[in-house]
């Protein structure tokens, strides 16, 4: 087994809104240059201090990560938002430096943060092929040996000479994807890519990785949907507030992730980190969830088919003139459960205007589903259910047996998702002669 | 094991080690040259996207210098009377223009270029130092299409050019350097302090009545003339009209004194880029 990453005590430091010792305006920086003796003493003894992991005014979005990945190997890197896990991978791709620490890559690498990196609108399907080919590090050559099945694996061969601006937005995550999968680096990093396209397409895109792991290539991957990591990986790394706390078996990993998931799920609310990555657009925020029973008490766990309301708290930035609302549940794993959505029942929400606070609150009537640990993602959009903000992974609902449904040892799921309290009898219609 | 290592692709070649970077580093030549592929279609992409979905297409290279020249020949040299030595207005107004229209624009889209490039560059890694240099090639294709109505404005007005002809070549190369030096302090700047961005705007004005364009450098006192030369664009646009239209000896004392402000300029440029480019993802 040869050697392909080898990192050691990485570590990455921002100061909190911008990076150490810079200044946004010139004043700022002038000002900081007259102070800068004072300043540089100061930096150099913090920097060969040991405490500085708990300076409140350094984030340390990766802190002291250290693993190794030999050939050939496939390691699934998991973590709940904002646990580091983007951060390490720019750190691997070498788009931002670390500030502490060392990581030596043996290989070519590719590296694949985003789809489509670098696309021109006003270019066509051909010029942004090689483009992005290139952007990834491909040569001009190895682009022209494998541009027929870049287009074969796109589907778009009749829009090649269009402008990638006329092209649908399920077209271009298709066209920049097959680029990408065409790289042919010893290490591949990817993240997340695989959260676009319709389903047929990630099935695509998921048999492509399978293919790039077997040709013995090492494949470093973040990921969310835990289905696919236990698909794909037989190692898994998780990280959690900058620190890597499990390196292994990747089912096993999983399963450890969940229960940190778990750990934190019982409180039932959630505020949310207006900061923190995610999708959503300057029209508003979820600020707040909670899950409730119906006496409007905050809890975690609900019995299977109880009934229990989510609340939204949303913060409106422009005026919304139609709003739709709406939570989608997932299994632990990633699989999808349910999506409810107010404008499947036209409920019509709204108007509401700038700097509006609303609390929209969903009552459920009962999840029909096995116990266990489920992901719900509230969102909220604007008509036509163009999402406005959604959160992933933030909020977490156990099920448990409760009420009628008791024999726990016959609860298991099998292949079924779905269980229900139902109404049993019997009625003996006719009597046997004794 | 040992065998096995020698069957597959030696990998020693592509070992790369990621620590926090310190201090200063000169131009990694290799690296530049191994993504040259990528760099051609940066530039490709500059040069397609520039002129797509427009009536006039290429024919907008020429509007800039030649609206410049007509503002220049109708305000300095029919209202003000400034001297043009000797030479027809237009010609002598459009050789200055020229040069000047180029450095202008692949300075200031050199500027300009990592904060636009910005969605790039933090999601991939590549020599950052092709972001500021893409410009400054591409901006060559509009010089070279302005260029060609320079020949035709010669031919209509007869003018021969003199054997200083030859030294276009090494010009273009000073003004081709002096934009590159310019271009990665000031995108470097910029990233970091938007400052910079806004002053580049109206700098640029001040920049052109600096350089000999409407003027002509014979009207420099001759105490003051090496301390002229230092701005670059002084012996760079006043030997390109000479260069081109011939009349009196090259300047040598201004080219000479700007080419080594030029080189100045361009290695300091590129030092400043790569020692601040470890914090652009960071600050961008």
């Amino acid at each position: 087994m040869r050697t392909r990453i080898q990192v050691e005590g990485l570590a990455k430091a921002y100061r909190i809104g911008t990076e150490i010792q810079i200044e946004d305006s010139m004043i700022g920086s002038m000002v900081n240059f007259l102070k800068s003796p004072l300043s540089n003493f100061r930096r150099l003894r913090n920097q060969s201090r040991f405490d500085s992991f708990e300076d409140p005014d350094i984030i340390w979005p990766v802190r002291d990560i250290s693993f190794k990945v030999d050939d050939g190997e496939v390691v699934g890197v998991i973590g709940r938002n904002g646990a580091g896990k983007s951060t390490l991978l720019k750190l691997l791709s070498r788009i931002t430096d670390p500030t502490r620490g060392s990581a030596t890559i043996y290989g070519r690498v590719g590296s694949l943060l985003e789809v489509g990196t670098g696309f021109h609108p006003d270019l066509t399907g051909r010029e942004n092929i090689y483009l992005n080919g290139t952007i990834l590090g491909m040569k001009k050559r190895e682009i022209d040996e494998k541009f027929d099945e870049i287009v074969a694996f796109s589907d778009v061969a009749q829009f090649l000479d269009t402008p990638v601006k006329r092209y649908s937005s399920g077209m271009i995550v298709r066209l920049a994807f097959s680029v990408a999968a065409h790289l042919e680096p010893e290490i591949l990093i990817v993240d997340e890519v695989l959260a676009v396209g319709d389903a047929s397409f990630q099935k695509k895109c998921l048999g492509k990785m399978q293919n790039v792991a077997s040709h013995g290539r090492t494949v470093l991957f973040v990921s969310h949907n835990m289905a696919a990591i236990n698909q794909l990986c037989d190692r898994c790394l998780v990280l959690e507030k900058g620190r890597l706390i499990y390196d292994g078996e990747a089912t096993e990993g999983v399963d450890h992730y969940l229960k940190i998931g778990a750990a934190e799920t019982t409180c039932g609310a959630y505020q949310i980190d207006p900061a923190a990555a995610r999708r959503s657009d300057c029209k508003g925020q979820i600020t707040r969830i909670e899950l409730q029973d119906l006496d409007n008490g905050t809890s975690g766990s609900f019995g299977i088919g109880e009934p229990f309301q989510i609340r939204v708290h949303v913060t409106c930035y422009d005026r919304i003139s139609m709003a739709v609302v709406g939570a989608e549940i997932m299994a632990a794993n990633g699989t999808p459960m349910l999506n409810l959505r107010s404008d499947s029942q036209n409920i019509p929400l709204g108007p509401y205007s700038a700097g509006d606070e609303v609390i929209f609150t969903i009552q459920v009537p009962g999840l029909p589903l096995y116990p266990g640990l489920y992901r719900i993602d509230p969102w909220f959009g604007e008509r036509r259910g163009k999402r406005i903000d959604q959160i992933r992974d933030a909020v977490s609902l156990s099920l448990e047996v409760k009420g009628r449904l008791q024999a726990e040892h016959l609860i298991q799921p099998g292949r079924a998702i779905m269980l229900m309290d139902c109404e049993w009898t019997d009625a003996v219609v006719t009597k046997a002669n004794q | 094991m040992a065998n096995s290592d020698t069957a597959q692709t030696p990998l020693s070649e592509h070992c790369i080690v990621i620590v926090p970077t310190k201090g200063w580093k000169l131009i990694a030549w290799q690296e530049l040259i191994e993504y040259r592929d990528l760099l051609y279609f940066l530039v490709l992409r500059d040069v397609t996207v520039l002129y797509k979905q427009t009536i006039f297409g290429f024919a907008w290279a020429l509007m800039n210098p030649v609206f410049s020249m007509l503002v220049f020949t109708v305000i300095f040299g029919a209202l003000g009377k400034l001297s043009t030595d000797g030479q027809p207005k237009s010609v002598f107004y459009y050789a200055g223009v020229l040069p000047w229209t180029y450095f202008q624009g692949a300075m200031s889209a050199s500027a300009n270029s990592l904060i636009s490039g910005a969605n790039i560059f933090s999601k991939v890694y590549f020599p950052r130092l092709f972001i500021p240099l893409v410009p400054i090639i591409s901006k060559l294709l509009d010089f070279g299409i302005a260029f060609l109505l320079m020949i035709v404005m010669m031919v209509w007005y007869r003018i021969m050019p003199t054997t200083n002809l030859v030294f276009l070549p090494l010009l273009v190369l000073l003004l081709i350097l002096t934009a590159a030096g310019m271009g990665m302090w000031l995108s470097a700047l910029s990233i970091q302090y938007r400052d910079v961005r806004y002053a580049v705007a109206f700098c640029v004005q001040l920049l052109m009545y600096a350089a000999p364009v409407v003027w002509t450098a014979t009207s420099v006192p001759e105490k003051y003339r090496l301390i002229y030369g230092i701005y670059p664009l002084a012996g760079i646009i006043d030997g390109f009209r000479v260069a081109i239209l011939g009349g009196r000896p090259m300047p040598w004392d201004l080219i000479a004194v700007g080419s080594v402000s030029a080189v100045v300029i361009f290695l300091t440029g590129a030092f400043y880029y790569r020692r601040t480019e470890r914090i652009f993802v960071d600050v961008a």
